[in-house]
C-alpha cells in the first residue's frame, strides 16, 4: 500500500480560492479523516487528489509517484485511486453487478471477481438489481465494492455515510471500517461529523478556510486542540482563565497540571478542560471547589450538568457524568478536575 | 484582498491559454467545429452572393418602395400574430392547468395537436373551403390559429410546475385573485411566454407556403418569388440579408426582455400541488371558448382534409407516387435527424463539460438557425454548391444537410436538456474506475442521454418531414416528397389530389408530437378542489 502526500495545495474556482496551501499526509494503509464544516473545501481536496480537477499550485503524490505538480498531470483513470462519492452515485443505467464490474476487463468480470466483491460487502443476492431498487445503505455498499474492484492504491470516501439514517449509519460505518482495515487500503474519509472522524480514523486532519489547521491522532486533537475554535468544534469544552507558574496553571478550580507539549512561560491565558474531566460529587461526599447544579440534561447513558462553582459570582462549568451520577437541579456539590488542562492560543 | 492569482488566469495572461486545462477531447472539438461550420456556411454564401452582384445593385433593390411595403406587411403581421398567440396561449394554458374547467385532459391533448399540422396545410384547409380568404386579416387569423401552441405548450408546462405556495402567500398578503395571477403566476411563467412568442415571430418571418396560399406578400414570399420565378439570385440574397437582420433583432429583443432568465424556487421545502381556481358561472363560457379554439385550430384544417380526401376525386390517384413521396420524405427526414443529432452531441458535450469561450461560441452558433429562415439556408447552400461543389447541387445530400442545419437548434435543445440531467459526476467516476474519456462517453454518457437523443431525433424528423420552402428549392431533380407533391397539386387548385399528401404528412408528424406533449407532462394531474 502507498502513502498519499499532499503538499502546499492551492485550488480555487474563478477568483475565489478554496484551498490555500493544504498539507496532508496519509500514511500507507491508514485511514485518515479530513474533518471540516460544509464549504471548507473538503470535496475540492478530494477532487484534486482523484484528478477530476487540476491543482493550481502544490503537489499530489501517491507511493512516491507524482500525480500532479503543475508540470506532470496523471489522468484520473491512471491514478489507481478509488472514489466513493456522496450518495454513492451508482450508474443508473447499469445493474449492481455491472456497476461493480465497470472498471474491470471482460476476462476479470467473468472470473467471478464481481460475485466475490458483492459477497464481501454483504449483498451477494442483489447483483441483478438496478440502483433505484436498492436502499441507501445497499447503494453505499455497491459504491464501495465498485471502487475496490480495481484494487486501488488509495481510496477516497466523500461523506459516504451522511445520507444514511442514524441507526444504519453506525452499522454501515462499522462494516466499512472493518473491511478497509482487513484490506489495509490507504483511505481518506471526508466528513463533517466529528464523532465519525474521531471514532473511525487513525489520524484526523481538520480543514478550515482552505488550510489544514491540525492533523494528529483523534486523542491528540480532542485533548490538545491548537485553538479554542477547534476545541469547540470537536466537542463541548470549559474555557477557564489561568495564570501559569512553571508546569502548573492556577485556575478557579485550583492549581492543575498543564498538558505536555506546549512550552510555557510565566503569565496568564486561557486553558481548556473537557466536561468529562470534571468530577462532581454531592457536597460532603467529595473534595474540590464548592458549587451548585444549575441545570441537568439527562441523556440516559450520560448526563450533562451545568454547575456554578467557586467564589462569587462563580464560574459556569459543564460536566459530563454517567447517567447514574446525574444530580437534580439545585444540589450543592463539590467539583474537582482530573488530568491536565490544555492551554489555548 | 489577498495577492492570490489563480494559476488558470496567470497562464492565460502569459499566453498559454490552455496549458492548465484538461486535455482537449479532439473528436468532440472536431464535431463541434463541423456543426458550427455547417451553420455558418449558408449565411456566409448569402453574403458572398449579394456582394458579387455589387452593393450598388443591392442598395437600389433595398431602397425600392416595394421593400418598404414588404417590411410593413411583415412587421404588422408579426406583431399582431405574436400578441394574439400570447393571449390565446396563456389564457388556454391557464384554463387547462389552473382551473376546474371540464374535460381538461381532452383539451390538454387537442390544444397541442395543431403543432403537428404544417402552417401551409392549415392555410390550405381554410382556403380550399373558403376561397375568399385572402390578405392581412385572413393571414393574421390563420397564422394565429396555427402557431398559438408554440406559446401554449411551454406556458402550460411552466404552469404545471408552478409552486402553489407562492400564489397562496400572495393571497394571504392581501392580493385579489386577479392581482395574484398578474403579479405572481404571470411573472413566474414570463420566460415561457417570451420564449413561445419568440418562436411564433421567427416562424412567421420564415413562413412561405401559407402566405403564398393566402396571397399575402411578406419578405420571405418576395425572396422566393425573386429566386424561383425571377431567377435573380443576387436580389434574393440581398433581401435575405434584411430578413436575417430582422430575425436576429427579434432574438436579441427576446434576450433583452429577459426571456432566458430562469425562475428559481427559493428555499427548500416540498413543492405543493396547487389547488385549482373554481370558475363558477364562468365554467360554461370557458368550456365554450376552448371548444371554439380547438374547432377552429384543429377541426377546420382536419375536417377540410378529410372532406377533400373523401370527396375530392383522389381515387384517381396512382398509389405508387404517394408511396414514393412518402419514402423520400421518410428517408430524407430520418437521415437529417440522424445527422442533426450527431452534430448536437459534440456541441452540447463541449459547452457543458469543457466550458470556455470557444465552446460557448460554438453553442451560440448552433442556435443561430433559429433566426435563419429555411429559404435563407437553402439560398446559401445553392450559392455554395453552384460555385464549389456543383455535383452536390440539388442532390439528396444537399437537402439532408439543409434540414440538419435548419433544425440543429431543436436537436441541441433535446440533447442539452438530457446532458444537463446526466451529472458529470458519473463521468468522473467512470474515469476513476480506469476508463479513458472516450470509453466513459460511450459507456456512461451515451446511455444516460439516450432519451434526449430520441427526443432530438423525433423533433428534427417531424420538422424535416413537414418542411416546404427549402425542399422546393433543393430537392433532387425529378424527386418528389410529400410536401412538394402537395404543393404542386395545391398551386394547381387540385385540392382533392393534394389532400392525401397533407393527410400523410400530418399523420407522420402528429404521432411524435403527441408523444412529446406527453413527455413534457402538460397533461394535467391532480384533483380539483371541488
Amino acid at each position: 500500500m502507498s502513502r498519499l502526500l499532499v503538499e502546499g495545495l492551492w485550488k480555487g474556482y474563478g477568483r475565489q480560492p478554496v484551498l490555500r496551501g493544504v498539507d496532508l499526509d496519509v500514511p500507507a494503509g491508514s485511514l485518515t479523516s479530513v474533518l471540516g464544516l460544509s464549504g471548507c473545501g473538503k470535496t475540492t481536496l478530494l477532487r484534486v487528489v482523484a484528478g477530476f480537477e487540476r491543482a493550481e499550485r502544490g503537489k499530489v503524490g501517491l507511493g512516491g509517484r507524482t500525480l500532479d505538480d503543475g508540470r506532470t498531470f496523471v489522468a484520473p483513470e491512471r491514478r489507481g485511486i478509488g472514489y466513493v462519492p456522496q450518495e454513492g452515485a451508482l450508474f443508473p443505467h447499469l445493474s449492481v453487478a455491472r456497476n461493480v464490474g465497470f472498471g474491470l476487463s471482460r476476462d476479470e468480470r467473468r472470473s467471478g471477481v464481481v460475485d466475490e466483491l458483492l459477497e464481501m460487502v454483504g449483498i451477494a443476492a442483489l447483483g441483478d438489481r438496478l440502483p433505484h431498487q436498492l436502499s441507501g445503505g445497499e447503494q453505499q455498499r455497491v459504491a464501495l465494492a465498485r471502487a475496490l474492484a480495481r484494487k486501488p492504491q488509495a481510496l477516497l470516501l466523500d461523506e459516504p455515510f451522511s445520507s444514511l439514517d442514524a441507526a444504519l449509519r453506525t452499522r454501515v460505518r462499522e462494516e466499512v471500517h472493518t473491511l478497509l482495515r482487513e484490506r489495509g487500503v490507504t483511505t481518506v474519509l471526508v466528513t463533517h461529523d466529528q464523532e465519525e472522524a474521531l471514532s473511525l480514523a487513525d489520524s484526523v486532519a481538520v480543514l478550515r478556510d482552505g488550510r489544514i489547521v491540525q492533523q494528529g491522532s483523534p486523542a491528540d486533537l480532542y485533548e490538545r486542540p491548537v485553538d479554542e475554535r477547534l476545541a469547540r468544534f470537536l466537542g463541548a469544552v470549559n474555557v477557564l482563565y489561568a495564570s501559569f507558574l512553571g508546569e502548573r496553571a492556577q485556575t478557579p478550580l485550583g492549581p492543575l497540571p498543564v498538558s505536555s507539549g506546549a512550552p510555557l512561560g510565566d503569565g496568564a491565558g486561557a486553558v481548556m478542560l473537557r466536561p468529562e474531566q470534571l468530577e462532581v460529587r454531592p457536597q460532603g461526599e467529595g473534595e474540590g471547589v464548592p458549587g451548585r447544579v444549575e441545570e441537568c440534561r439527562y441523556y440516559g447513558h450520560d448526563a450533562l450538568l451545568q454547575i456554578r462553582a467557586g467564589d462569587e459570582p462563580g464560574e459556569l462549568l459543564l460536566a459530563r457524568v454517567t447517567g447514574a451520577e446525574a444530580l437534580p437541579k439545585g444540589t450543592p456539590v463539590r467539583v474537582r478536575a482530573r488530568g491536565a488542562v490544555t492551554p489555548l492560543s | 484582498m489577498s495577492s492570490y492569482v489563480p494559476a488558470e488566469q496567470l497562464s492565460q495572461r502569459i499566453g498559454h491559454a490552455w496549458s492548465g486545462r484538461r486535455r482537449w477531447p479532439v473528436v468532440m472539438l472536431a464535431g463541434g467545429a463541423i456543426a458550427a461550420g455547417l451553420v455558418m456556411l449558408p449565411l456566409v454564401f448569402v453574403v458572398v452572393q449579394a456582394h458579387q452582384s455589387g452593393w450598388d445593385h443591392v442598395r437600389s433593390l433595398l431602397l425600392r418602395h416595394e421593400t418598404a411595403v414588404l417590411l410593413w406587411n411583415t412587421v404588422r403581421l408579426a406583431v399582431a400574430c405574436t400578441l394574439l398567440c400570447a393571449v390565446l396561449g396563456v389564457a388556454a394554458a391557464w384554463l387547462v392547468q389552473r382551473t376546474d374547467v371540464p374535460l381538461r385532459r381532452v383539451w390538454a391533448v387537442l390544444l397541442v395537436l395543431p403543432l403537428g399540422i404544417p402552417d401551409f396545410v392549415v392555410a390550405f384547409g381554410w382556403v380550399s373551403i373558403a376561397p375568399g380568404l385572402h390578405g392581412y386579416l385572413a393571414a393574421v387569423m390563420i397564422m394565429t390559429l396555427s402557431l398559438y401552441p408554440l406559446v401554449y405548450l411551454p406556458v402550460a408546462a411552466a404552469m404545471a410546475n408552478l409552486d402553489a405556495g407562492l400564489h397562496d402567500a400572495a393571497r394571504s398578503l392581501g392580493l385579489s385573485p386577479w392581482a395574484a395571477f398578474r403579479r405572481v403566476t404571470l411573472r413566474q411563467v414570463r420566460p415561457a411566454v417570451l420564449g413561445g412568442c419568440l418562436l411564433v415571430t421567427l416562424a412567421l418571418l420564415a413562413e412561405y407556403g401559407a402566405f403564398e396560399i393566402l396571397q399575402y406578400q411578406t419578405f420571405t414570399v418576395q425572396i422566393f418569388t425573386e429566386f424561383k420565378l425571377g431567377f435573380d439570385a443576387a436580389a434574393a440574397c440581398a433581401l435575405s440579408l434584411v430578413l436575417v437582420v430582422i430575425s436576429v433583432a427579434v432574438l436579441a429583443g427576446e434576450l433583452a426582455l429577459g426571456g432566458s432568465r430562469r425562475t428559481f424556487r427559493s428555499g427548500p421545502g416540498a413543492r405543493r400541488m396547487a389547488s385549482r381556481v373554481r370558475l363558477g358561472r364562468g365554467r360554461v363560457p370557458s368550456l365554450f371558448a376552448l371548444f371554439a379554439l380547438a374547432s377552429l385550430a384543429l377541426g377546420v384544417p382536419v375536417g377540410s382534409l378529410v372532406y377533400w380526401i373523401v370527396h375530392g376525386g383522389s381515387s384517381t390517384l396512382p398509389p405508387a407516387s404517394i408511396l414514393a413521396a412518402l419514402g423520400h420524405t421518410a428517408l430524407y427526414s430520418a437521415a437529417a435527424a440522424v445527422l442533426a443529432t450527431l452534430l448536437a452531441v459534440p456541441v452540447c458535450a463541449l459547452s457543458l463539460r469543457h466550458r470556455n469561450r470557444l465552446t460557448i461560441l460554438i453553442e451560440r452558433i448552433s442556435y443561430l438557425p433559429m433566426a435563419l429562415p429555411g429559404l435563407v439556408v437553402a439560398l446559401g447552400l445553392v450559392a455554395f454548391t453552384v460555385r464549389y461543389a456543383f455535383s452536390l447541387y440539388q442532390s439528396a445530400l444537399e437537402l439532408i444537410v439543409a434540414y440538419a442545419i435548419l433544425f440543429l437548434p431543436l436537436a441541441v435543445v433535446g440533447v442539452r436538456s438530457a446532458m444537463t440531467q446526466a451529472s458529470p459526476r458519473f463521468e468522473e467516476l467512470g474515469r476513476s474506475l480506469g476508463q479513458g474519456p472516450m470509453r466513459v462517453f460511450a459507456r456512461v454518457t451515451l446511455p444516460l442521454i439516450a432519451p434526449g437523443l430520441a427526443a432530438a431525433f423525433a423533433l428534427v424528423f417531424i420538422s424535416s418531414a413537414t418542411e416546404l420552402t427549402a425542399t422546393l428549392l433543393l430537392r433532387p431533380t425529378g424527386v418528389d416528397t410529400l410536401a412538394t407533391r402537395f404543393w404542386t397539386y395545391t398551386t394547381n387548385f387540385s385540392y382533392g389530389e393534394a389532400a392525401p399528401y397533407a393527410g400523410l404528412m400530418v399523420l407522420l408528424s402528429s404521432v411524435p408530437a403527441f408523444l412529446l406533449g406527453r413527455r413534457m407532462r402538460v397533461v394535467p394531474s391532480g384533483r380539483s378542489e371541488a
